[in-house]
């Protein structure tokens, strides 16, 4: 061990590498709700070059590796579930590259969401990427393996659809550039029209390899930007107002939410939609185009406009939304945790009242979040749950809850999002034996020796 | 543990640990150590596996608690109802810490020398004034303010001449002001903040005791570390004073003009001390002293105001020096962010803001380029 710990100090530096039981205790486990398991390191690389040297040592001595971004997934992806190396990237923090008029940046690996908003806020107002409401901590090159979702997730689809070229350590060791980045000097795009080896990395959290860099489309960033919310009673029509609203292609975002707290959202469906525009007119003419898409709703009495009151509305607007963080000291116990199955939006009836079933029968407080992804093309459906880290017995009954959804979620076509090592295992059960095949296949080839966070998508 | 009933309530999202506008890490131990345990969630979630019996009281665990800065900015930007509370936690938890004995090293010896000394540099209470010889300040008799100095302006090089600076500025405003000078003694807020409960309540109640019996109603202090302990801690023991920083009675005293200034081609900018800015919300007064002196070009740095990145030295740490050392010392980043703003002074209104932001400049070998002063010292300039 000391010898591993020699060599990683001269990787990185002896005050960028631990092996005290402090950071053993954080880094063992995530904001959720799935068991600890120790690290035998922790280290904390600067450069690609350093996390090379990382992995090389790694593949030496035959010991796991876990990268890790902020480690906000909630779903135990960065526990250490053998031991081995966690590689905080936080560390490689820097914006290499934006360029305006090709609409990308190029960011390493453990840049965080909230450092590229600020910069382009400051330095290219004119820009956006598609922030994700977790905490602006969350990274870039994490959100894209998990393929997650933002801001812009309607229009352009999941956040891993916009990455545009990857720069990847692979488990040999090897530093490989993916994408027209690994012809030219220019990063737009991370496949097309050569063959997308992006797929080998992304979505798999890690066990293929460490994104060192990412190349990530931008988009046109508005003047003005604003939120609508209609609101129904019946769960049976909200597929057809998604339907409608992103028919009309106007919008930014549609989030939908349905929770019991407080009173005025009680059983009700709220259908959140964003418009932005570079001037009143052209936001009103948006508006004035959904209005009429929805006005079959308002004269049957199946639904109307909410008046958002300002607060709120200063809250819809925030990106990223610190009310979901919020969200998880709602019991005054500092934890939330969801099943989020990526699935058809026709499925948002079955799975609201699934939610409040869940929440009825375990006795949780609950909180409905959805995400359009695509044109209506599939959705993210939150089954929140918060719960007090003080109180085993309201964990116990969250994890027993969103175990149920886990296999609800499959049988009505869902697929799972960032699973938990359970649900990956069901997942690969459950999937046409050929995937499963290939899967196989794809990591013995890139990982022979089984090193890069092992216990996740372990195919067999 | 005080606060025990909350330590659970983190969910570690991390805004605690950003600035405001999530432009950069803005916690100061966080940014120089990285490792997620020396972030404002990381220290939570180590508390209350220490108060489990997850984890032991060790060297790590204490430079950890001790690296804390309680500098606020988690409490600006954490998102959670018990942000208010989060630099009490990491005080109580230190509290904790002090009860078992075992500390580090520097923190004992601190707390020693204040107990022994009744200041942290071993110097006696006799030279305690020393820094007024020469200068227009003289003893408290019945003046109108307490002009008080703590113990980096009483026995710091650096922080006498502050000291010296302001105490001039304020006479000839013609504010009447009085020192303890050898009967001053510590206002205890680096005693508080590095866990020491009951030597804080002695200090306060000695303080308190001295301030009633010399009939004194209105203090005006150097020091934002001293502003704080007096307006916001000793109320809780009786002590009820009218206080101030200095720069809060100067604003207004600069503004009218009664303080007649030549110009000062300078581009200045200003570091917000964290005990005067994020702990008590005073943003503005340094500023107006700035902008009311002719020529003076101002200019913000990037994080600034409840951005602020703290220089390093809040919590004990300018004393115990936890979390100085090496590149990524909080005095050096934020040395670094004022060049940015092309500034050829870094105004402070704090002399432990003013010590470690000069040792930064002179480690970086900066000292061509941009020069460390108090605003007294400025409109001292000014006067001239």
């Amino acid at each position: 061990m000391s010898e591993i710990l020699k060599a990683l100090a001269e990787i990185v530096g002896e005050n960028y590498v631990s092996y005290q039981p402090e950071e053993l205790f954080f880094y063992s486990r995530d904001p959720g709700l799935m068991p600890a398991n120790k690290p035998d390191f922790v280290a904390l690389p600067k450069t690609s070059v350093e996390v090379q040297e990382i992995i090389r040592l790694a593949k030496r001595e035959k010991i796991p590796i876990v990268p890790m971004g902020a480690g906000l997934a909630l779903t135990g992806l960065v526990i250490p579930l053998k031991g081995g190396i966690v590689v905080d990237m936080k560390r490689m923090n820097k914006i290499i590259e934006v360029n305006e008029k090709a609409r990308y940046a190029v960011v390493e690996g453990g840049t965080s969401q909230g450092f590229l908003k600020s910069y382009l806020e400051k330095n290219y107002p004119r820009l956006r990427h598609s922030i994700p409401d977790a905490p602006p901590a969350a990274t870039i090159a994490s959100n894209v393996i998990i393929h997650g979702q933002g801001r812009l997730t309607q229009q352009y689809g999941f956040n891993s659809d916009m990455v545009c070229g990857l720069e990847v350590v692979l488990p040999s060791g090897e530093i490989c550039n993916i994408g027209s980045s690994s012809i030219s000097s220019d990063w737009f795009s991370k496949g097309a029209p050569l063959p997308d080896l992006s797929g080998l990395f992304l979505g798999w959290f890690g066990t293929t390899g460490i994104i060192t860099k990412v190349g990530l489309r931008l988009y046109p960033k508005k003047k003005m930007r604003d939120v609508e919310i209609f609101v129904t009673d019946n769960e049976n029509l909200v597929p057809d107002m998604v339907y409608e609203i992103t028919h009309t292609e106007m919008i930014e975002d549609v989030l939908i939410f349905t929770q019991p707290l407080p009173m005025m959202f009680k059983d009700n469906h709220h259908v959140s939609f964003y418009l932005t525009g570079d001037t009143d007119e052209e936001i009103e003419f948006k508006r004035k185009m959904v209005w009429k898409a929805l006005e079959g709703f308002i004269k049957s009495k199946d639904g109307g406009f909410m008046s958002i009151p300002p607060a709120m509305k200063g809250s819809l607007l925030e990106m990223p939304q610190t009310s979901a963080s919020r969200l998880a000291d709602v019991k005054k116990g500092g934890g939330f945790e969801y099943s989020g199955p990526i699935i058809s939006v026709e499925r948002y009836p079955e799975c609201s009242r699934k939610l409040v079933e869940m929440s009825l029968k375990y006795d949780l407080a609950y909180s409905g979040m959805v995400r359009i992804i695509g044109r209506g093309h599939s959705m993210m459906f939150g089954f929140a749950f918060t719960f007090n880290r003080a109180d085993a017995d309201m964990m116990d009954r969250t994890k027993k809850a969103l175990e149920e959804i886990s296999y609800y979620v499959l049988d009505i076509g869902g697929v799972y999002w960032k699973p938990t090592v359970a649900e990956q295992k069901i997942a690969i059960e459950r999937m046409d034996p050929n995937t499963r095949h290939l899967m196989r296949t794809v990591k013995d080839v890139l990982d022979p020796d089984g090193i890069m966070n092992p216990g996740n998508w372990e195919v067999y | 543990m005080r606060y025990e009933e909350i330590v659970h309530r983190c969910f570690r999202c991390g805004y605690c640990k950003l600035a405001g506008d999530y432009s950069d890490f803005n916690c100061p131990a966080y940014r120089k150590f990285m490792f997620e345990t020396y972030s404002p969630g990381g220290r939570m979630w180590l508390i209350r596996a220490w108060l489990n019996g997850d984890i032991k009281n060790s060297e790590r665990f204490q430079e950890i608690l001790y690296s804390c800065a309680t500098c606020a900015n988690c409490v600006e930007h954490c998102v959670f109802t018990f942000s208010e509370d989060l630099v009490n936690i990491f005080i109580a938890a230190r509290e904790e810490l002090v009860s078992t004995g075992i500390i580090p090293p520097p923190v004992r010896d601190y707390f020693k020398n204040i107990s022994i000394s009744g200041n942290p540099y071993k110097e006696p209470a006799e030279k305690r004034g020393q820094w007024a010889e020469g200068s227009l300040v003289e003893e408290y008799k019945d003046q109108e303010y307490l002009f008080y100095i703590g113990d980096v302006g009483s026995y710091d090089e650096r922080g006498k001449k502050i000291a010296k600076a302001v105490g001039n500025l304020l006479i000839k405003a013609g504010l009447s002001i009085g020192i303890l000078a050898n009967k001053e003694m510590c206002d205890g807020n680096e005693v508080k903040v590095l866990g020491e409960a009951g030597l804080f309540e002695y200090l306060a109640e000695g303080n308190i005791s001295l301030f009633k019996e010399k009939g004194i109603k209105k203090i005006i202090t150097l020091d934002p570390h001293s502003f704080n302990a007096f307006k916001n801690d000793y109320p809780e023991f009786g002590g009820v004073f009218e206080v101030y920083h200095y720069t809060q009675i100067m604003a207004p005293l600069m503004e009218s003009g009664k303080v007649p200034l030549k110009d000062l081609t300078l581009r200045v900018t200003y570091h917000d001390p964290c005990y005067l800015g994020r702990h008590n919300g005073e943003y503005d007064a340094p500023r107006r002293i700035l902008q009311s002196i002719p020529g003076i070009d101002f200019i913000e740095m990037e994080q600034s105001r409840d951005n602020a990145f703290c220089c390093g030295g809040g919590g004990g740490n300018f004393f115990t020096d936890i979390l100085g050392g090496g590149e990524e010392s909080p005095n050096r980043i934020r040395v670094k962010q004022s060049l940015q703003t092309g500034a050829s002074i870094i105004a402070v209104a704090c002399p432990q803001c003013a010590k470690m932001l000069d040792d930064a400049v002179k480690v970086e070998e900066l000292e061509d380029k941009v020069e460390v002063l108090d605003i007294a010292e400025i409109v001292g300039r000014a006067m001239a």
